[in-house]
Parts: structure tokens; C-alpha cells; sequence
């Protein structure tokens, strides 16, 4: 019975969050084609416990290749491990996480194999009858959704963002069969990793928070965008910016939100002082809830806000910090 | 250094219609412009031939209108462009056409880079930059911020990706995919644009590049769109009015219940 897969993602010998809602959206289609649903993990080591947690959200088989060359991402070192992998266990679908990993290794995979990928999908299903794999994208800034199909080419592949669905049940006492992949040696690779140097603002990246806060052109000039970061961190989150913004230079380019940015799906968005351009929209379309705070009563971007506050940032702010600052100390 | 750059025609706006039979996008009669992230493949590829020496080579795969897009880049700087079109090309998904770019590319021969955008705005995948490196077999490197050094055999370059910078180092010919850091574009200028209407675009069909005819088109693509739906937008806004100190710190109160209803507010330690 031809496996469904899910490629893992690890960072320093942990495994990235994004894994296990793989693993969520891959249970789902494996129970619906009664197959097993395997992962496929090549990392520089696991921590103990690992490759448990992957079995207990849903697992049944764990494709392990460990090697010094995958502390850090490049295509050729995994290409090399699963192209030959694919080919020798015929997997129907593979699914991994829209991450600048996976939609590297993905495209360039789904060339070498021949078959079809779709990117970025944000549901998926099985076609009643055939078996194939419906692909639901947003596509043309968010504007329509598309399903695609993969009919004649196996295996059918596609990305998911993360957080764009929530984890399944943990089942700690599932147990899955863990299967050692000796990664076959690569002579040379083109690329060299040479180092990571972290973000100078030590902010994680905004595809990866759960609460975005963003600011723009509303907020005036920079010494204000500082509003933006300090309720960014009252509320544990990450601060982004309107390209106005970036391109004021109140915040760097990793923060930008919208179409020639990031498009991010967090819980929470605040968008403050933003009018809700398209191109801005393009970016949040598939964030969970979205807050605005924003003087004009007429603004796009309450077309798609779930909560909004009209009135003046510089006074609603202050408040709210304060607010929430108080609420902390009574607690 | 000879550097190709495969750009796109995207339409002007995100309102573009999709045929409901083969699921492809309709564009024309719809104004169309230069995919706005190739901008900065043509400006990276622009700056290093000028340092280094060398040329720019701008390929498209498109309908005729495409051909303004090579004269934008054209009056930029490029010194060849190259028009990808014919028939039997339509209706490609990304596996065909990285595989014609990827044909194209080498039939221009002689490169020491291929760099593209990130993306197009249009489709919003990703995928063709990666696609082109697998059926050349290039180094491939994506999202790159910058560019540090440049010689005859290799490069050292930085990508954006979740953990920060990661600095590499790619043996040449590669392929690269930029993102917006790496270069604040040029403007055509007056010059450039007398001399891209004094150049002539290449015109070239299935059979130039000798592409296998089952690998093209919508015949030679794996996915089907088989379905267009636009997605009802269920959301209804809750408005508060914060007119004044007292109304302002209502809506914020409000605000604060329901983020914390919705355990939205940050996880209070206690100790
Ligand atoms: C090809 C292309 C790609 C693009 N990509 C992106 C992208 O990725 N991301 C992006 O964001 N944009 C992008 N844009 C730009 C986009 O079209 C808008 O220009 C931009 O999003 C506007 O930024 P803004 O909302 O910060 O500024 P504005 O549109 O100027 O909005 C400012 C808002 O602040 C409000 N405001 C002002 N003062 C106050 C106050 N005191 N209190 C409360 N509210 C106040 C105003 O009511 C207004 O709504 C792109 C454009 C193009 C053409």
C-alpha cells in the first residue's frame, strides 16, 4: 500500500512544530486511503524522545537519516538521501511544510521525479472514487481559491504553511517502526554552508508566530514604531510592518507583510495604522483573527478584520499597554 | 560573467479571471507588467556584471505582449532578450515551464549564473527558479539577501530564511532566487530605452529549443486545476469607537476580554 509521507523539519536536533502539523493534515489523508503515514526525517542527530513525539501525533513509520551534512538545509545533501529514497518505497503523496526548506527542496524534487507539486495549499482532501489528492490553494493574492489535481503522476506533492492547521491528538503510547536511512555518499555538493548569522533584532521569524503585531504609515515616523514593538512584546508576539513602513526603514525587510513580503497565517493579527492595501491583504488572508486599530472608519482592511477600534493610535496605544501591564500585575 | 534571467509577465492587479474548462488564467485585454520581484533578479545580475564584466540575457515565456516586458529589461541594462512563444506552450503549470526556461537556457549557452525573483505575483509559487537548477542540474541557491563576493568559479552569498542569514558558499554555473534585500532596482533609462527600441528581441518556438513535445504545455503538465472558487469573506467586524478617553478605554478593555476569552494574551508567569 503506497505510504503517505510528511518531511520533517529539525533545528538544532529539535523537531520544528511545523512536523507534527504535517503530520496532522497526513493522518487524515492516510486514514482516508487506509495506508500507513510515514515521516521523513534527516537531520545531524535527534534528542531523545524525538522521534517518539513523531509516532505519538500519528507516525506509524519513521525514515531517519542522521548525518553531520543536515545541521544546516542545503537541496543537494537532501535530494541526495530522498530521490532514491522515493524511488525504492513509491510513496502516493508527499507532503511538507511551505518553509524556505520545503519549497526549495519540493519544486526541485518534483522535477527530478516528475510529478507535480502545489504550493501552499491550505486544505487537502481525497477525491472520492479515484484516490487522488485535491490540493486547495489560495492563488492571485488570496483573491480565489483553486483545487488542483495531480491525476496521472505519482507521488502527488505538495507544501502547507506552517500553522495553517492545528495538531492532531498526541497518543503517547502509539509506537511507530523507525527505519535508519544511511544518507549514500554525496562527492561533492555545490553548495558550502558556511554559517547562520542570527537576526541582529533577535526576532524569531514572523512565519513562525503565533501573534503578529504590524505597523505602517499611520504610525508617522520611526521614533513611534516603537509603539508597534512594545506591545509586540506585551503580548508575546512579533512585530511587521506595511512595505510603507519597511520602506521608511522603521523596520527591516524579514518583517514585511504582503504580497512582495511574508504571508503569514499567526492566531493573532494587529494591524495598526495600516490601510489594508491588497498587496498588504495578499499577506494575512489566512491569518486567524485579525484586530485593527486604525482612524479612518472607511479603511479596506476592515473588510477583513474580526475586531476593530476606531480612533487615534497615539491615544489607544498607551492605554492598551497600560492595560495590559495592570492586568499582568493583578494576576 | 554572462547571467540569464528568466522574468514573467504577471497581471497589473490581483483581479484576474481564470477559465473555467482548463482552469488557466485569462490575461488578455487585462494590462500586464514585469513580474515586480524580478526586479531585483535584474538588478543582483545587473550589479554583477558591472563589477565583474560581462552581460545580462532576460528570457520570457509568454503571449506576445510579453515582448514589453523584455524591452523593460532591455532599457534597463539587459543585452539580449529572448521571447519564448508559440503555441503549444500555453497552458503550462510550473514542472513544463521550468523545463522550456530550462531548454532555452540552454540553448543560450555559455552562463555562469541563472538568477531569478523569488517568485511571481501571480502564481505565487516558487517553484520555477528550483524547477530550472533540477533540469540543469545547477547549484541552487534560494532566497538571497546579498551577494558578498563573486569570482570566475564560485560566489558567497547570504539567504533569508527562518533562523536569520545563512551564509553560503555555491560552486558556479548555479542558480539563485532573490528576494527584495538584495538591491534597490534601477529605473530604465532615457538612454536605455533608445537603445531597447533600437534592439530586437529573439523569437523563439518549440522546435528552436528543441523541447520534447510531451513535457510542454498543458499536455506536458502534471497538475489540473480542476476547480475556481472565490472564497466568501464570513468575517464580520466588530467595531469599537474610541472618541475620547472614556471610550477609549472601553474598546481597549473589550479588546483585552476577548483576546483573553480567546487565549490570545501572553502566558502569565507566576513567581
Ligand atoms: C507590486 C506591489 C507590491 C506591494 N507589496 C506590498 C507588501 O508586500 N506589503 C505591503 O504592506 N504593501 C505592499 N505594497 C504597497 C501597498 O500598495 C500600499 O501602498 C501599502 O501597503 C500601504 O501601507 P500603509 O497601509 O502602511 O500606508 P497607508 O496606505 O498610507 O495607510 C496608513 C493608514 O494609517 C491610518 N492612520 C493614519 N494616522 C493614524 C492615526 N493617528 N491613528 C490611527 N490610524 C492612522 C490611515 O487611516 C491609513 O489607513 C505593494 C505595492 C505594489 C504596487
Amino acid at each position: 500500500m503506497a505510504e503517505v509521507w510528511t518531511i520533517a523539519e529539525t533545528h538544532n536536533g529539535s523537531l520544528k512544530e511545523v512536523s507534527f502539523e504535517l503530520l496532522a493534515r497526513g493522518r487524515a489523508l492516510a486514514d482516508e486511503l487506509e495506508v500507513p503515514l510515514a515521516s521523513v526525517v534527516l537531520a545531524s542527530h535527534t534528542r531523545e524522545g524525538e522521534l517518539e513525539r513523531l509516532a505519538a501525533y500519528g507516525a506509524d513509520i519513521i525514515y531517519v537519516a542522521e548525518d553531520e551534512r543536515f545541521a544546516s538545509f542545503t537541496v543537494h545533501s537532501h535530494a541526495a538521501v530522498l530521490l532514491p529514497l522515493v524511488r525504492d518505497h513509491g510513496p502516493q503523496i508527499i507532503l511538507a511544510a511551505a518553509t524556505t526548506t520545503g519549497r526549495t527542496l519540493l519544486p526541485y524534487l518534483a522535477v527530478k521525479l516528475g510529478c507535480g507539486l502545489t504550493a501552499d495549499c491550505t486544505s487537502l482532501a481525497i477525491e472520492e472514487g479515484t484516490g487522488n489528492l485535491l490540493q486547495i490553494r489560495p492563488a492571485i493574492g488570496g483573491n480565489i481559491m483553486a483545487t488542483i489535481k495531480s491525476p496521472d503522476h505519482r507521488p502527488q506533492m505538495a507544501t502547507s504553511r506552517p500553522r495553517s492547521t492545528p495538531l492532531g491528538n498526541m497518543d503517547t503510547t502509539r509506537r511507530a517502526t523507525v527505519i535508519r536511512v544511511d544518507p549514500p555518499s554525496l562527492s561533492t555538493d555545490p553548495v558550502e554552508v558556511l554559517g547562520v548569522r542570527p537576526f541582529r533584532d533577535q526576532q524569531t521569524s514572523i512565519e513562525d508566530a503565533r501573534t503578529v503585531v504590524s505597523g505602517g504609515k499611520g504610525l508617522k515616523k520611526r521614533e513611534n514604531f516603537t509603539l508597534i514593538e512594545q506591545l509586540a512584546t506585551a503580548l508575546g508576539g512579533e512585530v511587521g510592518a506595511s512595505r510603507d513602513a519597511v520602506d521608511r526603514g522603521w523596520a527591516t525587510y524579514p518583517h514585511q507583510v504582503g504580497l512582495s513580503g511574508k504571508t503569514i497565517s499567526p492566531e493573532l493579527y494587529i494591524a495598526i495604522g495600516i490601510s489594508g492595501a491588497i498587496q498588504h491583504l495578499a499577506g494575512i488572508k489566512t491569518a486567524k483573527r485579525i484586530v485593527v486599530i486604525n482612524n479612518d472608519d472607511e479603511a479596506n482592511i476592515l473588510d477583513i478584520a474580526d475586531v476593530a477600534i476606531i480612533g487615534d493610535l497615539f491615544a489607544i496605544i498607551p492605554v492598551l499597554l497600560r492595560r495590559l501591564n495592570e492586568r499582568r500585575k493583578t494576576q | 560573467m554572462h547571467i540569464i534571467v528568466p522574468i514573467k509577465q504577471v497581471p497589473q492587479s490581483s483581479d484576474v479571471k481564470m477559465d473555467p474548462v482548463t482552469g488557466t488564467m485569462i490575461r488578455s485585454g487585462r494590462s500586464s507588467t514585469l513580474n515586480p520581484l524580478d526586479l531585483y533578479a535584474l538588478e543582483a545580475a545587473f550589479r554583477l556584471t558591472e563589477a565583474h564584466g560581462g552581460s545580462v540575457t532576460v528570457v520570457t515565456m509568454g503571449p506576445d505582449s510579453a515582448a514589453n516586458i523584455l524591452k523593460e529589461a532591455l532599457s534597463m541594462g539587459a543585452e539580449r532578450a529572448i521571447h519564448l512563444t508559440d503555441r503549444p506552450f500555453g497552458g503550462s503549470d510550473t514542472y513544463a515551464t521550468s523545463y522550456v526556461l530550462s531548454r532555452a537556457i540552454e540553448k543560450i549557452g555559455s552562463y555562469d549564473l541563472v538568477i531569478t525573483g523569488e517568485r511571481a505575483t501571480d502564481g505565487d509559487t516558487a517553484q520555477v527558479g528550483p524547477g530550472i537548477a533540477a533540469w540543469l542540474d545547477l547549484g541552487l541557491v534560494t532566497y538571497v539577501s546579498s551577494i558578498e563576493e563573486a569570482t570566475s568559479t564560485h560566489l558567497v552569498a547570504e539567504r533569508l530564511v527562518e533562523e536569520g542569514y545563512q551564509r553560503v558558499q555555491v560552486a558556479l554555473p548555479a542558480l539563485l532566487t532573490v528576494v527584495k534585500e538584495i538591491a534597490i532596482p534601477r529605473l530604465p533609462t532615457l538612454k536605455g530605452k533608445k537603445r531597447a527600441m533600437a534592439s530586437t528581441i529573439e523569437r523563439w518556438d518549440a522546435e528552436a529549443i528543441e523541447a520534447d513535445r510531451s513535457r510542454i504545455g498543458l499536455k506536458g503538465s502534471p497538475t489540473r486545476v480542476v476547480k475556481i472558487e472565490t472564497p466568501k469573506v464570513a468575517r464580520s467586524c466588530t467595531i469599537y469607537h474610541a472618541d475620547g478617553d472614556e471610550a477609549t478605554l472601553a474598546a481597549v478593555d473589550h479588546l483585552i476580554d476577548l483576546l483573553e476569552e480567546q487565549q490570545l494574551l501572553k502566558e502569565v508567569h507566576h513567581g
